[in-house]
């Protein structure tokens, strides 16, 4: 019963440096299977499939511990190409399709059917005619197995979104040997009907006998395709288990688990009721692409640390940037009761708001200047600080820079030193006391801890708490960690979609947190349950 | 994911001194150690034939603030994120109408009142600039709206539109109402000459101001004053509000809006400023060398101010106002020197000042294209 499994990975170990991002992971997937991968952001799920696919990026960090089986037999990838030739497949995010080419074309690229020619003959087989015929009657044999009826002779470019996810597909089954496909978030830009036809499409792909992984943050689309399902949290396996024997709450519970827990857990203490209200969101609308906010509303009252949490990509990210000006927004942002005038760039900082960016090296920091310089800029350009005479204070500049590297231990050279040499934690400090030198009235941090050492991610954290406690600044936090998020937030919004699916109280139940990520909040599933 | 830094080590190490040698030299730049050395090594040389030194440096000093202010146009351009302004030329031409309006205003007498021969020249050149500068200010305006609608190929764009700008300007010069017959082609009654005589006009306004001789040395008091001068305002202007906008502007689009700047208008400030920039500069260029070059005069002066401010230092991305006095020194010392040692070492070859500029204007840009960095 050696080939039971299709695919075998054995506690599969992988670390960048001290990180430990994979930590004895084990999956074992029969053929037919549909098998769910879960996990937050960062909980090891793509570095798994980039070890599964053997990318160049997991070699050239150091390579991996464990043991991949492919029907029974150990496999060593070097490349994405060996992984292909093996007969896995993968059907990504964004699609990897060329836009004028035609359909059959697309499914066929890189393994195109094709006749001799005299030409040929005498250079080679790069020479060949492409075998048109052939091809198409191929495409449209995978097309029709997946139920599409598009034209196999149409160009990619101007097909729907869906169709192109479909054509993806095609293209992957139409490979001969395939026997594992992965489907990496592939809902995530479909409609609603897109998405109920991509699941139909993938069952009857696993009829035919091919295994499926299936990545997704979506519990109701793993509680109606998949059969099984492997969870994964910081690195580490949760659990294994037959979707038959367990339930959206279970699952949620298990994803979001206990988080980090040496983080002072601060959050909640804050008296929410006699405060006035410091920021009032209606309908907010932004467009940025990968983003959206699709219609936000919500309050945060003063002195409030309010938290803004959900998956990548569901556009948490997109509301303070669309309230800072950098992408369109509609809607109305009140901060104490006076509008906002979105279209007006500058405008919130303008009105007491500040911003650390997500994006801290392309938005945040001018990265071939001082600290100093980075740390006074914003504060000059809005309210016309560190100038004398109408001209730069390099004197105020250096005194400022100094304090503020003391009281946010700033590891530098000096306040001279460029921001772009820093590490990404002293850079993150460097963000947070720019925003802070514009004394802001509402301060916005977005991603504060990414990327950062635990170090700087602890004290940016105590710093923004004691914020909130000395100088009754209110602070509204977006996150992907939500362990950090209900360490000190009061509240807690949770985003999918592009909206607000729940606001919690940091110690709402785990099972709470991981439906709302899923875009589920608890008054359906009570709903549900009452039917 | 980016993994976790060690931020202390970096000062731990010590480089030994080769390696510190190799970064300096590194960052001061092969090519501008090239130049500077064949600068001092012909110098040398000049001293050795029994050239005339202090005479030759001289007029290294006044190349020097002839082209000045020419090549500090170019960093407004730099700094507000246009790249090197190749199209100076647009704002050449509206230097070079400022001062045929001048001279036409000076043969109709407008200047007559003006009894003293030294302010009488500086009011025309005054006039020259002011007409020119305000040219030169709406030209760059829209100029400055065309670049900001190709941005990422600036650099392209500009060395047509400079073109351009001087072939429209060719159809002027042929038309213009002008009637200076110091001006005029001779027997024709309209059109412009090729090369006009500054003579009677305002050539030498400020080469002659405060002049003054350290034996055959002549150093040019006025030209170089307001060269320094121009640079000083610069230079205040980088530290002020406005020009740390502008900046930022140019050195991240994203940064400067997330600061409440309006990036597009930046744009246009920094190619206003360089384009009347180069009007201004044109007018100091003239009085100093004594014509006016029309027509396809002004057609490759953007190429030899961009190499100027490449040689100081600056890159297509950044500039500063060292930059300019550096690099406008080393490119016309160079080319103020190779003129006579050439002819005087090697006679049979006519032309060696010119394909030296070429090679080193050409060379030192090619160069700056290499190393910079692509867009983000």
């Amino acid at each position: 019963m050696q080939d039971k499994y299709v695919l075998e990975m054995d506690n599969i170990r992988k670390a960048y440096g001290d990180n430990v991002v994979v930590d004895g992971v084990s999956l074992k997937i029969k053929p037919g299977e549909i098998h769910a991968l879960l996990g937050e952001n960062g909980a090891g799920k793509s570095t798994l499939m980039n070890i599964l696919f053997g990318m160049t990026m997991i070699r050239d960090t150091g390579g991996f511990e464990g043991s991949v089986k492919i029907s029974g037999e150990e496999v060593k990838f070097h490349s994405p190409n060996d992984a292909l030739t093996a007969g896995i497949g993968m059907v990504h995010q964004e699609f990897m399709l060329i836009p004028a080419f035609s359909v059959s074309e697309n499914i066929k690229l890189g393994r195109e059917d094709t006749v001799p020619t005299v030409l040929s003959r005498v250079f080679g087989k790069n020479m060949d005619r492409l075998n048109h015929e052939k091809m198409e009657k191929d495409a449209r044999k995978s097309l029709d197995a997946i139920g599409m009826n598009i034209d196999e002779h149409v160009r990619v470019a101007g097909l729907p979104v869906g169709y192109m996810q479909f054509v993806e597909i095609a293209r992957e089954i139409d490979k001969l040997n395939i026997k594992l496909l992965v489907f990496d978030e592939p809902t995530a830009v479909l409609t609603e009907d897109e998405a109920t036809q991509l699941l139909g499409v993938m069952r009857s792909i696993s009829e035919k006998g091919i295994a499926i992984i299936f990545i997704t943050h979506r519990l109701s689309e793993v509680m109606d395709v998949a059969t099984d399902m492997t969870i994964l949290r910081d690195g580490q396996l949760v659990a294994t288990k037959s979707v038959r024997d367990t339930n959206m709450v279970d699952i949620a519970q298990l994803m979001v688990g206990r988080e980090v827990e040496n983080m002072r857990a601060t959050g909640g203490q804050f008296a929410l009721q006699d405060a006035e209200t410091a920021v009032k969101i209606t309908d907010l609308h932004v467009d940025m692409p990968g983003e959206n906010v699709n219609g936000v509303s919500f309050e945060v009252k003063k002195g409030e640390i309010f938290g803004i949490g959900g998956m990548a990509g569901q556009g948490k990210v997109g509301i303070p940037n669309g309230i800072n000006g950098l992408f369109p927004a509609e809607g109305s942002v009140e901060m104490f009761g006076k509008p906002l005038d979105l279209s007006r760039l500058g405008e919130a900082l303008d009105k007491g708001f500040a911003f650390v960016s997500e994006d801290r090296r392309g938005v945040g920091l001018l990265l071939d200047e001082s600290i100093g310089y980075n740390i006074m800029f914003r504060q000059m350009a809005i309210k016309n600080g560190f100038l004398r005479g109408g001209l730069f204070d390099g004197r105020r500049t250096q005194q400022h820079a100094k304090d503020m590297i003391k009281l946010l231990d700033i590891r530098c050279r000096g306040w001279q030193q460029k921001a772009g040499t820093l590490s990404g934690g002293n850079q993150q400090k460097v963000c947070l006391a720019s925003a802070l030198t514009l004394n802001p009235k509402v301060l916005v941090v977005s991603e504060p801890t990414r990327g950062i050492d635990i170090g700087a991610k602890e004290l940016i954290l105590n710093y923004l708490t004691k914020l909130r406690e000395e100088d009754g600044v209110t602070v509204i936090m977006v996150s992907s960690e939500l362990g950090e998020l209900r360490s000190i937030c009061d509240r807690i919004a949770i985003v999918s979609d592009g909206k607000i699916v729940d606001i919690l109280a940091p110690d709402a139940p785990d099972a709470d947190f991981g439906l709302a990520m899923s875009g589920v909040s608890k008054s359906e599933i009570n709903e549900k349950g009452a039917e | 994911m980016s993994k976790p830094q060690d931020v202390v080590k970096s000062e731990v190490v010590k480089d030994d001194f080769m390696v510190i040698v190799r970064k300096r030299i590194a960052a001061f730049g092969l090519p501008r150690i090239i130049i500077l050395v064949a600068f001092i090594l012909m110098f040398v040389l000049a001293g050795i034939v029994g050239m005339n030194l202090p005479s030759f440096f001289g007029d290294v000093l006044r190349r020097w603030g002839m082209w000045g202010i020419l090549v500090l146009a170019m960093v407004p351009s730099i700094q507000s994120g246009n790249a090197p302004n190749f199209g100076v030329s647009v704002g050449i031409v509206a230097g070079l109408l400022g001062a045929v309006i001048s001279i036409d205003l000076n043969y109709r007498g407008a200047f007559d009142f003006i009894t003293n021969p030294a302010l009488h020249r500086i009011a025309g050149a005054l006039v020259a600039i002011a007409i020119g500068v305000i040219g030169g200010t709406v030209l760059g305006m829209l100029y400055g709206m065309l670049l900001n609608r190709v941005k990422g190929s600036e650099m392209a764009i500009s060395v047509y539109v400079g073109f351009s700008a001087v072939a429209v300007f060719n159809i002027l010069w042929v038309r213009i109402p002008i009637s200076n017959p110091i001006a005029i082609l001779p027997g024709t009654g309209s059109g412009l000459r090729q090369m006009i005589n500054l003579q009677d006009d305002f050539g030498d306004a400020f080469d002659s101001l405060f002049r003054f001789q350290i034996g055959s040395m002549t150093i040019h008091t006025g030209l170089l004053l307001l060269f320094f001068l121009m640079c000083f305002f610069m230079y205040i202007f980088m530290k002020s509000k406005r020009g740390m906008r502008m900046s930022a502007a140019g050195d991240n689009p994203t940064y400067a809006r997330a600061s409440g700047i309006n990036v597009d208008r930046m744009r246009i400030l920094g190619t206003t400023i360089s384009t009347a920039l180069g009007a201004f500069g044109i007018v100091i260029y003239a009085q100093s060398f004594g014509f006016l070059q029309m027509y396809r005069g002004p057609l490759m002066m953007g190429f030899t101010a961009v190499a100027s401010v490449l040689i100081g230092g600056a890159t297509i991305r950044r500039a500063k106002v060292f930059d300019v006095l550096f690099g406008a020194f080393l490119f016309n010392g160079i080319l103020t020197i190779a003129l006579p040692l050439s002819t005087q070492l090697i006679p049979d070859i006519p032309g060696v000042p010119e394909m030296l500029r070429l090679i080193i204007s050409n060379g030192i840009i090619l160069y700056a294209l290499t190393r910079a960095k692509g867009g983000r």
